[in-house]
């Protein structure tokens, strides 16, 4: 059979992309003749892999992802590689070696991070439909900034085989989409069990959206509408939690006291393996090449500082402290008992309720620069990475906007309740509509 | 048996100059699991004829995005030795990473188990300079082996390195012993049975290159220890630990004190030398690899049958065989040797074990060949000849070592019978032996004819024998021994001879 | 508080090369997170360890390896199948 091509000749007017072709296949199924972008932090055969940055420009992968197999074996037409913070790490794509991307609701502001490029392409009508990856955040987080959908599954029900490590125990590829059911339509493509991943589980995402949520316990933590909050920003969110009231939902109001130190407990846990993850990047197998007649210790330095930007390298420096003899106990070993809070506060709400609900962001997108402090930065991920530390599933759902720029729905739900979340939001969107 | 109690206290305390005699080793071994597959991914083991990077995948390489996957039967591996060295195995253990710097480190970190190793505190059983011994084992666990480094420009001045991944993730086994050990001897004693029982075990093959590699803790009573990194031969371990101490004795001969430190041996050179104190201060940031999940496997234990191990195998050698304690050592410190033996061992087990263990196993280490040089069934026949005295043993050996030269020599191998023939070391008869062969005339009887021309050369000889000087007969003895060369039962030949020579006068 | 000589440590243990401006920059910066981080020395663990899954194992098959040609092509220095690097002595 003739490979089917499609056409791709949008105008990248956000700089959403780090590579695309003007002409991509696509095939037969569920996916079929549907543009897809994978963000760049996910192995696909033959095309650039940089994740955003220098250390490996020109590296090109000999093998796909699972979820690029995945998207090809569905039909999906895979159209280009999206814009992210370099490896991962930030909260707005500005921390891309390549360039910032723009958020197409306000070219003033950051389009979130680090899956931003996905975010606008989807925001800006490029492609339906994208992949992007979430650490502590980063699907859910653009989502919210450029008032699309964003689902980070459980931990383990997408294959991790290919996407290129940054905290390994935290991250997950996920869907995103301008509707809840775009993203429960690409969730099932790229679902499914894959041996490769030791850390998978065998529970393929067979769904379609339900509108019924009668009954359905919503617990909204009084935390996740704390200080750190725009009073805008929240009022919209609890209007979007009437919504759910008046489909039928149950609210209780709960509290989630680990929020006090999960935010802690995450940076420690994903700068620690990020420090482990990033060392491999020496030049000598891939990536830009180092000077073999140096001496190896002075090329590996050369290598890394000049590959790097100083986000990446910030959060080397203190992984690699948190790590260290002497201090491991302290930063750590602790982290994981704070994780293990984290995941034991999920399981007691869960026992009361079905889903919570808050806030995905606690304010609309940053304008370029706003945040220079690296700390204060880190403090917009205080709602998104609990779901991370415990391996729950989350989405952001678009609800409203505030001055002007879009606002986030966020739906957490138990282990494998993926479709759970993914119905809530349904019902939210259908009802907003 | 004497079992390894508290260390023996320093000797006199006379002088400030006293030289300890108490040396204390511990060893850390590592040996490649025989496994078809790597330990994180499906690329071949058998990579040692293979050009390089030929057997590696993006695992091997450390490619972003590839994650590792446990090979099952290298687990199972480790449980049998730590069955076998009644170790104690962990209700769950689980991988780490070990983060430092190297070239032939893929991934910047070794995959590794740290505080869960897969099993810990057991024993082995050696022989002990003052006897058996039971060597305490601290801990066992899994690893995977680094990519191997070649550096171009000479050892001493490298200009730069090449890099060869097949190696990569091969899996290893490292076992770490108590410092239980007190000589270079013993050292070399203790890695040879635990050889034998791995390959027993059917976990590990001795036979291919670089498959163990050995670090060796060694102090001497009362001074620091000093760690040897990077010994990678049996020999190598005793010429380590022997340079080491003979190093350390000299110091403090000298008044100086031994330095805590880590060396490396030099193989070629048989030295060790001091490696850049750099390197000791490495912090490896181990922490668990979050792309494995636990082992919990300490159930399976229970389902493992043991082969039959060396001291079962030796005990079975004496019993069933009558070897000697000695041979049956000997023959069971080899999986393979032991295998042989039983191969060949047929009708005379006690002459099939002194040729064994005695003059084939010597004739092959001169040779530095292995036992699988030799066809059993060749052996068999070789043995069958010496049996029925149709080869003297002096031939046997000449049989032997043109079988052993033929094989190292990649010349066509003949059969011993073959070998017999072309050489004409059939024994040589003087007549009628009661054997049943055929009669040959005395002027076409080779010992017949030597000894009439030793007679006609060696008048003097003769003529001393006759006047009663009996050395004069060994003489002429040795002669026809000589002219016939080593083909006559002697028995037969002072038969033939004393038949042969003038009346003496005693 | 860690001073500068402690990040300059904890760069060489990282292996990832500092210029005296970026020692400075860093330190100043890093102080603050660690002192973030500080909340968590009030942690006592109550969750339970380790949940989830054990014994994922692959069977011991030999599959395909990558072919030589493709092993090497995204390295620039290579010589005789093998990738260049640098000196370790």
């Amino acid at each position: 059979m003739p490979a089917r091509r499609i056409r791709f000749d949008e105008e990248d007017r956000f700089g959403a992309f780090l590579w695309k072709r003007d002409e991509a296949p696509t095939g037969e199924g569920r996916l079929s003749g549907i543009p897809v972008a994978v963000k760049d932090n996910i192995s696909t055969r033959g095309i650039p892999t940089t994740c955003g940055s220098r250390i490996l420009e020109g590296y090109i992968p000999p093998y796909d992802a699972f979820v690029v197999d995945r998207l090809i074996a569905e039909g999906a037409a895979v159209v280009g590689k999206t814009n992210m913070d370099e490896f991962g790490m930030g909260t707005t794509t500005e921390n891309s070696a390549y360039g910032p991307t723009r958020n197409p609701h306000d070219e003033g502001r950051v389009p979130g991070g680090s899956s931003g490029g996905s975010a606008a392409a989807i925001a800006s009508g490029m492609v339906r439909m994208a992949l992007g990856t979430d650490t502590g955040g980063s699907i859910r987080c653009p989502a919210a900034f450029c008032g699309i959908v964003g689902l980070k599954p459980t931990y383990g029900r997408v294959s991790r085989y290919g996407l290129v490590a940054y905290a390994n125990s935290l991250e997950q590829i996920g869907p995103m989409g301008r509707t809840v059911a775009d993203v429960s339509l690409l969730m099932e493509a790229i679902s499914g069990y894959d041996a490769r991943d030791s850390t998978a589980a065998d529970r393929a995402y067979l769904h379609t959206p339900q509108q019924e949520i009668r009954g359905l316990r919503v617990g909204v933590p009084e935390e996740f509408f704390g200080s750190g909050v725009d009073p805008a920003v929240a009022a919209l969110v609890w209007k979007a939690i009437e919504r759910l009231e008046e489909c039928g939902a149950e609210i209780i109001t709960c509290t989630m006291p680990s929020m006090a130190y999960a935010l802690a407990a995450y940076y420690v846990t994903c700068m620690s393996e990020a420090s482990s993850n990033l060392a491999r990047f020496d030049g000598v197998r891939y990536g830009p090449p180092c000077d073999v007649r140096s001496s190896w210790h002075d090329a590996f330095q050369e290598r890394r500082k000049d590959g790097f930007g100083p986000e990446v390298r910030r959060r080397i420096l203190l992984g690699t402290f948190a790590l260290s003899s002497g201090y491991y106990g302290r930063y750590y070993a602790k982290a994981q008992a704070a994780r293990a809070n984290v995941r034991a506060d999920f399981a007691r709400l869960f026992a009361d309720v079905d889903v919570l609900a808050g806030p995905t962001m606690p304010t609309i997108a940053f304008r370029f620069s706003e945040k220079s402090d690296p700390l204060s930065m880190y403090l917009s991920d205080i709602l998104t990475v609990p779901a991370n530390l415990a391996g729950v599933p989350a989405i952001s759902v678009p609800c409203g906007t505030v001055r002007g720029m879009p606002v986030g729905l966020q739906i957490t739900g138990r282990h494998f309740e993926d479709e759970r979340v993914v119905d809530t939001a349904y019902v939210y969107e259908q009802v907003a509509a | 048996m004497t079992s390894c109690g508290p260390v023996p206290a320093a000797g006199t305390q006379g002088s400030a100059r006293s030289i300890p005699d108490v040396v204390i080793i511990g060893l850390e071994i590592h040996c490649q699991l025989a496994t078809a597959s790597k330990l994180f991914c499906g690329c071949s083991t058998d990579y040692r004829e293979d050009e390089p990077n030929t057997h590696v995948c993006p695992v091997c390489l450390g490619l972003p995005g590839s994650m590792p996957r446990l090979n099952k039967r290298a687990v199972e591996f480790a449980l049998r030795v730590a069955k076998a060295l009644d170790c104690e195995v962990l209700e769950e253990s689980e991988f780490s990473r070990k983060n430092y710097f190297y070239p032939d480190l893929n991934k910047a970190y070794q995959i590794t188990q740290y505080d869960k190793p897969l099993a810990s505190g057991g024993t082995l059983t050696t022989e002990g300079d003052e006897g058996e011994k039971e060597v305490r084992i601290t801990r066992i666990h899994l690893e995977e082996d680094p990519g191997r480094l070649v550096h171009v420009g000479g050892s001493d001045r490298p200009r730069y390195s090449l890099v060869d991944y097949n190696r990569a993730g091969i899996p290893l086994i490292e076992i770490v012993t108590e410092p239980d050990l007190r000589s270079p001897k013993e050292a070399r004693r203790f890695l040879n049975k635990l050889r034998a029982t791995l390959e027993y075990l059917g976990v590990f093959d001795s036979e291919k290159e670089g498959s163990l590699r050995v670090d060796a803790n060694i102090s001497l009573l009362g001074s620091e220890r000093v760690e040897i990194k990077n010994i990678s031969s049996y020999k190598g371990v005793e010429k380590a630990l022997t340079f080491e101490i003979t190093r350390q004795k000299g110091l403090l001969r000298r008044g100086q004190t031994v330095g805590r430190e880590t060396r490396h041996f030099v193989e070629a050179r048989g030295v060790t030398t001091s490696s850049r104190s750099k390197e000791q201060e490495h912090d490896y940031r181990y922490f668990p690899e979050p792309d494995l999940r636990p082992v919990r496997v300490r159930s399976w234990v229970d389902g493992i049958v043991l082969p039959e191990l060396p001291d079962a195998r030796r005990a079975r050698f004496m019993a069933q065989y009558g070897c000697s304690p000695g041979h049956a050592r000997t023959l069971t410190g080899d999986l393979r040797l032991a295998e042989f033996y039983e191969k060949v061992a047929g009708a005379d087990p006690i002459i099939a074990a002194t040729w064994t263990a005695d003059t084939l196993l010597g004739e092959l280490n001169y040779r530095d060949m292995g036992i699988g040089a030799v066809l059993p069934v060749h052996f068999i026949e070789l043995l069958a000849m010496l049996r029925d005295k149709t080869i003297t043993d002096k031939s046997g050996i000449e049989v032997l070592r043109e079988m052993l030269d033929a094989v190292k020599e990649k010349r066509p191998q003949e059969a011993p019978a073959t070998i017999v023939e072309r050489l004409n070391l059939r024994v040589v008869r003087a007549g009628s032996s009661g054997t049943g062969e055929k009669e040959i005339p005395d002027d076409q009887n080779p010992l017949i004819t030597a000894i009439r021309d030793v007679i006609a050369e060696q008048p003097k000889a003769v003529e001393d024998y006759r006047s009663g000087k009996k050395e004069a007969f060994n003489f002429l003895v040795g002669q026809v021994m000589r002219k016939t060369r080593g083909r006559v039962d002697p028995a037969e030949l002072q038969r033939a001879l004393a038949a042969a020579l003038p009346e003496g006068e005693v | 508080m860690i001073g500068e000589k402690d990040v300059e440590h904890i760069a060489v243990l990282a292996d990832i090369g500092i210029s005296k401006e970026e020692l400075e920059k860093f330190t100043t910066q890093i102080n603050p997170i660690l002192e973030y981080f500080e909340i968590l020395d009030q942690v006592c663990r109550t969750g339970p360890e380790n949940e989830g899954t054990a014994n994922i194992f692959r069977e011991d098959k030999v599959t395909p390896s990558l072919a030589q040609g493709e092993v090497l092509s995204n390295a620039r220095e290579t010589e005789d199948g093998f990738f260049r690097a640098p000196r370790v002595m």
